[in-house]
């Protein structure tokens, strides 16, 4: 009866979202004395405008999609997971554990054991969490944000204590095995005859970014456990009369969601910084929020939403860096404006827009 | 002549697309009680948000005591004379009785002179129309009848000439509803108009002087109650004649099959719900259990259906059925061959926001048919499936891709029931089977449970209404408190004696005896 077109429902609404988002930001731009359309033009120009640029945004990609997916995962068991950081964190020290401890002959084999690795420290992360919300009903949010705050100190205490080569001064580890390399952008491209700058970080993560989009998708959609894990999220009382195990699917979904967010690490960790920082994650597990919201918590939505955050970083350091007098800060206000009108005030625009379509159809 | 009470001349509301009322006038003549039927989404309640102001009219008038009237909001309603008694009260439940009746009505910023006042009313009210409730009690120390009393001092005390009263005996035991019909003839007597939006036909032929039909979104007929009867009330609703009362074989009834004994269950808060009840039914009969709403119904259906745990023993055919721990889950119960039509399809039994052809394997997901590997769905056979069964329970619109939350409430059940009917269970356990159904699907669902029945299943059928038990039970147990207070061979009793039990009046010793010889005998 109240359908939309779906075309209304993924696209055009999170279009008309983003326009507001732009336009007051807009705003701010004008406000601090600065050309907003110049503005913009720096902001595509320095994301899309030049193969590396693109490089840049596609590396910020990958991270999104990998936290986005994890966001996702648990919206899908009506499960808020805010601990993206802190899985993304863990999911570095597994790989790092990885990528120092063996000495890879071949990326190949390099790669697959760092995806485990990530995954599971990632998934090993959201278990605590995930227990006490199946067993005793503790609030997700509120764990998985202070697991947050312990996954920072515990990883200053394991670079500092047992990564940090003797003698170094700097947080972080020593440089991984050469073999653990992962080709960046400029050597895949390489292998098929297309020339693409050396510097931007993007690798072949991306392609596993890609193929975590399609597993996800055929989890939710395609398999029994994703029907059940939807049942849950879309009414836990009718999934209870159905027999479905809310511990076993809260379990589950939670440690989905921290093992993609541990996959970040594979991106970040081994295939930028190729050793483990500090701070490796940088607030990707919180942007990831905006994207699974903006995304609808579908993986194609998520890659898009995801894609969207890329070019806003990327942009905005650009943007940063030409015009002095918009700030760090500034960007990051930006960012905030698209994610409060693409998430937080996303029903400002979904019902007028609803209404809008029903009352057409209504007519004829 | 005197003017009408109310009159409203060609209202017309729509709710997007759906045109919940379509130019409707009807006329209620005062110091009458008018009664107004018609199936669920018939436009009842609509119609009387406009006259109560909650809803604005897209067109036409609404005339109060012959006057001409805009009810932008219910202050408006009030001031104009228009009390109304929702179905689900509002009050507050601690707060007593007279905090209650002057909550929104003081009369200035000091309250005691306003109770007192109420205090005097409320008096006066108690002798004059059986309306008696202890003003000083709090709201959640009173029945459920004694809280509906207060929603009416409430209208009163606002000075209601016109009163409307929707679904109002939805929750009442039959004795507490004949107590309303009482007070409500006593109001009209003493000038009040009444307005009783039900759809229950018998009511309204008990208590009512004229009644309105309507039918989606229409009025579709205003008759003198004296010269109609319930059958032709039912077709006026439906549009075709419908079968009020199923013919039914006599049972045949077979081996035990579920077997109860000393059956214990506490809610989440340790209140003890269902209390040493033991019962038994067998293949191919139906045993109804009758009782007012929450006196340990829905606990007996949680416990069956795996959603609670509790202490005692159940026998399924001969074998002792997990209360609590391993096994005692619904997916497990679904193994032992029970089937669970829970009482509140929308909360339990369909995931509203799931398409059908979902919800048609919801709880059997793990069905050979459901399945293709050792993790994917078989989605090509799921909705051919539902395509299958939506045809044969004429699930209307029959598109398996559309929301659960899209289908009307009677199709909704449709497909709860063809889902768990097809598993040939040896035990259904159904609870309100056509709560919030229209007239016309009631029929068909009847008529499914009744060849559930025939073809060797033991069914319980847990419900409200007396007239479903009636109509399908061969056996009736009736539920007080979380006992089971009576024992009785439908054909041999009636209604009356039924109510009496669900109002918790026991029968006496002597009365338990004389029936022990005669079912020996």
């Amino acid at each position: 009866m109240n359908k939309l077109p779906k075309w209304v429902d993924v696209a055009l609404i999170p279009f008309i979202n983003l326009v507001l988002a732009l336009l007051v930001s807009g705003l701010v731009v004008l406000w601090i004395g600065e050309n907003p359309l110049h503005a913009m033009q720096i902001i595509v120009q320095g994301s899309l405008g030049s193969a590396y640029g693109l490089g840049y945004t596609l590396y910020y990609t990958t991270n999104f999609v990998f936290t986005g997916l994890a966001v996702a995962v648990a919206f899908q068991a009506r499960m808020f997971n805010i601990g993206g950081e802190g899985q993304a964190l863990l999911g570095g020290v597994g790989v790092a554990i990885i990528c120092l401890g063996v000495n890879w002959p071949h990326w190949l084999l390099a790669l697959p054991a760092a995806i485990v690795a990530g995954a599971l420290f990632g998934a090993g992360w959201s278990l605590i969490p995930a227990y006490l919300q199946a067993k005793r009903g503790s609030h997700i949010v509120i764990t998985t944000i202070m697991f947050n705050f312990i996954a920072y100190s515990l990883m200053v205490y394991l670079l500092v204590n047992h990564f940090k080569p003797a003698g170094e001064m700097a947080p972080e580890s020593a440089a991984f095995v050469a073999g653990s390399h992962l080709p960046s952008g400029h050597e895949a491209l390489g292998w098929l005859g297309i020339n693409f700058p050396k510097s931007p970080p993007v690798n072949v993560s991306f392609i596993v970014a890609l193929i975590a989009c399609v597993l996800v998708w055929l989890l939710i959609w395609r398999t029994r456990l994703g029907y059940a894990i939807r049942a849950f999220g879309l009414s836990e009382t009718a999934a209870s009369y159905a027999g479905i195990s809310s511990f076993r699917i809260i379990m589950v979904s939670m440690l989905i969601s921290g093992a993609l967010a541990g996959l970040m690490a594979v991106n970040s960790v081994m295939g930028e910084a190729e050793r483990l920082l500090i701070d490796s994650v940088q607030g990707a597990g919180f942007v990831g929020i905006a994207v699974a919201l903006m995304g609808r918590s579908h993986p194609l939505g998520v890659l898009l939403a995801a894609l969207l955050f890329g070019l806003l970083y990327q942009g905005g350091a650009e943007l940063e860096f030409e015009l002095p007098s918009v700030t760090r800060e500034m960007i990051v206000v930006i960012q905030g404006l698209v994610i409060l009108f693409t998430g937080a005030l996303e029903n400002m625009v979904r019902l007028p827009v609803e209404n809008y379509f029903i009352r057409r159809k209504a007519g004829n | 002549m005197t003017a009408p009470a109310i009159e409203l001349r060609n209202i017309s509301k729509a709710f997007g697309p759906v045109q919940a009322n379509k130019d409707i006038s009807i006329s209620v003549a005062p110091k009458t009680i008018h009664g107004i039927v018609g199936e669920n989404g018939a436009g009842k309640s609509t119609l009387m948000s406009i006259l109560y102001g909650f809803y604005r009219a897209d067109k036409g008038e609404i005339f109060v005591n012959g006057e001409q009237m805009d009810i932008p909001n219910s202050q408006a309603a009030i001031a104009a004379g228009i009390g109304m008694v929702h179905q689900h009260f509002k009050l507050v439940q601690n707060f007593t009785v007279l905090e209650n009746v002057v909550l929104g009505a003081e009369d200035q910023i000091l309250l005691q002179p306003s109770l007192e006042k109420a205090r005097s009313l409320l008096q006066e009210l108690a002798e004059g129309y059986e309306l008696k409730v202890d003003p000083d009690a709090l709201i959640e120390e009173l029945s459920v009848g004694h809280q509906q009393r207060v929603e009416i001092l409430k209208a009163l005390y606002r000075r209601a000439n016109i009163l409307i009263l929707d679904e109002p005996t939805g929750v009442l035991t039959p004795a507490e509803a004949d107590h309303l019909f009482r007070i409500l003839r006593s109001l009209r007597d003493e000038g009040k108009t009444i307005i009783l939006i039900t759809h229950k036909l018998r009511e309204i032929m008990a208590v009512t002087d004229t009644v309105s039909v309507m039918r989606r979104g229409e009025m579709t007929a205003t008759v003198k109650t004296t010269d109609t009867n319930p059958q032709h009330l039912a077709e006026l609703m439906v549009g075709r004649s419908v079968l009020l009362r199923l013919q039914k074989e006599k049972a045949d009834p077979g081996s035990t099959v579920l077997k109860i004994d000393n059956l214990c269950v506490s809610d989440s808060r340790g209140v003890e719900r269902l209390k040493n009840i033991s019962m038994q039914v067998r293949q191919g009969e139906i045993l109804g259990i009758a009782g007012v709403d929450g006196n340990g119904q829905s606990e007996l259906l949680q416990v069956l259906g795996g959603l609670a745990t509790g202490t005692g023993s159940v026998e399924i055919n001969g074998q002792e059925l997990p209360l609590s721990g391993a096994g005692s889950d619904a997916q497990a119960r679904r193994e032992w061959g029970i089937a669970h039509v829970p009482e509140d399809r929308q909360l339990l039994g369909l995931v509203m926001d799931f398409m059908a052809w979902e919800n048609m394997a919801f709880g059997y997901q793990h069905d050979e048919r459901c399945r293709r590997g050792p993790f994917l769905m078989d989605i090509q056979s799921m909705q051919d499936y539902c395509r299958d069964k939506m045809k044969q329970f004429d699930v209307r619109p029959p598109s398996i891709t559309a929301l659960a939350k899209n289908f009307s409430g009677g199709n909704q059940q449709k497909i709860v029931l063809a889902r768990e009917i097809d598993r040939n269970p040896d035990l259904l356990v159904v609870g309100q089977p056509t709560r919030g159904v229209d007239v016309g699907a009631i029929e068909f669902i009847h008529q499914q449970i009744l060849d559930l029945r025939d073809a060797g299943a033991a069914v319980l059928l847990i419900s409200v209404e007396l007239d479903e038990i009636f109509s399908l039970a061969d056996r009736v147990a009736v539920l007080f408190d979380g006992r089971i207070v009576g024992e009785r061979v439908v054909s041999e009793t009636n209604e009356g004696e039924l109510g009496l039990l669900m109002a918790g009046i026991a029968e006496s010793p002597a009365q338990a005896e004389s029936r022990a010889i005669s079912v020996t005998a």
